[in-house]
């Protein structure tokens, strides 16, 4: 009788473990994805530009092998980065300002403002949203 | 820290893409190259066919073949005399087509690169082979004109190689070697260190611009005869010519007309002009000057300038306004 009681409690427990569990799963999907407000933006055109533009002279990204610039914060895991240089919300609308601009919206930066079209910012924003650790 | 192993910049440009640089002449000299490689390729393949096919019969023949393949006669002609006498002739035909790459008529424009861990030091010379213009990590050449090249080296042995322009030839301490170099279009071609030099060996590239006749004639007056800056200085340039001093880069650093006469880095007289930085490694912008007056360590390990990680924000811009100033 002891038995039988113990195994159901255990069971029970271990079936109450499993149902949080799955809703640990559903409720813990890291910080909501921005990158679907960046409407047709390709983030591995954004990949490309980084490198053509020099972005990499100072910072590091994930996936470029070299050169992985040591000035500038690394960027490994930006898409989880709540703000834009410890001051300005993370967001696709003033990231895009923010790499084309850097100067007008953070003063006294070393960043320069950079060349790029509507397009390119837009990609490159899409590319930097979309490093996270893995 | 990783050394680097590639990259994607100009340098890349000049190694990578169909058809791939080295069977892509852009000029006589390269042809020859280019030439001479398809020619060995071909003879390559028809003695692998001929292995295979010996190879078959010997396997696979009927006794009679397997006979006359193993016979005495077969070993002697095609175990030494054949392959001797291609070897001969190849030797024979190849050292005619390449003695043109190396032998100088006197109409050719004269040039000196001297190979420098990681960079290289580039300079215009007359025809008594005195120097008239210094520059480096790019050169600029005219369209459909030979020109000879010195190479030296100033610490260990470097390369010299631009695929689509030349051959390769090695810059060794100590010792002159010369190559030719001709572009048949107007472009921009580029290069890179073809021997290991040091840990950033790959990241040791250079540009060959090549200009018309008329553009280059013009390019090198410009050069020769510089004229005063036409636009005011700005502040943030003036600063950056003063910190040029304050900060040290000019202990290692020349820029002409200026107290800086460092001779120990490249010449930055031009840097602003220059479509590279960091010998070929990243475009020329703001950004990228920042990156690497700031922490060049970080972009191109072990290179001899070390890493200012002490310039302000303010600092790094006026000093790279500066760079940018310099045309």
């Amino acid at each position: 009788m002891l038995a039988c009681t113990s195994r159901t409690w255990v069971l029970a427990r271990a079936s109450r473990t499993l149902v949080l569990a799955c809703a640990s799963l559903v409720a813990c999907d890291g910080p909501p994805d921005r990158t679907p407000m960046l409407g047709d933006a390709s983030a591995a055109n954004g990949r490309r530009l980084v490198a053509d533009k020099g972005c990499v002279a100072c910072h590091t990204f994930p996936d470029v092998k070299w050169p992985r610039g040591g000035l500038g914060p690394s960027l490994q895991d930006f898409g989880r980065q709540g703000l834009i240089a410890g001051r300005l919300p993370n967001q696709p609308g003033v990231l895009m300002q923010f790499v084309r601009n850097a100067p007008a919206l953070v003063p006294g930066t070393a960043m320069p403002a950079m060349l790029m079209t509507d397009q390119e910012a837009r990609d490159v924003t899409a590319y930097l949203l979309s490093l996270k650790p893995r | 820290m990783s050394q680097p192993t590639s990259s994607r910049s100009s340098l890349a440009e000049a190694l990578s893409g169909w058809p791939p640089p080295v069977l892509d002449p852009h000029g006589p000299f390269s042809n020859t190259v280019t030439t001479l490689a398809w020619v060995l390729i071909a003879l390559v393949t028809l003695i692998f066919v001929l292995v295979c096919a010996a190879l078959w019969v010997a396997l696979y023949g009927s006794d009679e073949l397997r006979a006359k393949l193993g016979g005495e006669s077969v070993v002697k002609w095609f175990g030494l005399i054949v392959p001797a006498g291609v070897l001969f002739l190849l030797l024979a035909w190849g050292t005619t087509m390449v003695a043109g790459m190396t032998a100088i008529k006197g109409d050719e424009l004269r040039m000196r690169v001297s190979g420098n861990i990681y960079w290289w030091r580039v300079s215009y010379l007359d025809a008594g082979g005195k120097e008239i213009h210094a520059d480096a990590n790019e050169l600029h050449i005219p369209v459909g004109r030979p020109v000879v090249v010195d190479m030296v080296s100033e610490d260990v042995i470097h390369s010299f190689w631009v695929p689509k322009l030349g051959g390769k030839m090695d810059m060794i301490p100590g010792r002159t070697n010369r190559l030719k170099l001709q572009a048949d279009k107007a472009g921009v071609y580029g290069g890179q260190c073809a021997e290991f030099c040091g840990g950033a060996h790959s990241l040791m590239g250079f540009v060959v611009v090549a200009h018309e006749p008329a553009d280059w004639q013009r390019w090198l007056d410009t050069r020769l005869t510089p004229t005063p800056a036409a636009a005011p200085i700005g502040a943030e340039v003036l600063r950056g010519s003063q910190l040029f001093t304050e900060v040290g880069c000019a202990a290692c650093h020349r820029v002409a007309g200026t107290t800086a006469q460092g001779l120990s880095g490249p010449d930055l007289t031009h840097v602003g002009s220059r479509r590279s930085l960091g010998a070929g490694i990243l475009p020329n912008t703001r950004g990228t000057l920042i990156g690497w007056i700031g922490d060049s360590q970080s972009i191109k390990p072990s290179n001899r300038m070390p890493a200012y990680r002490s310039l302000q924000a303010a600092e790094l811009n006026a000093l790279a306004a500066y760079m940018e100033s310099l045309k």
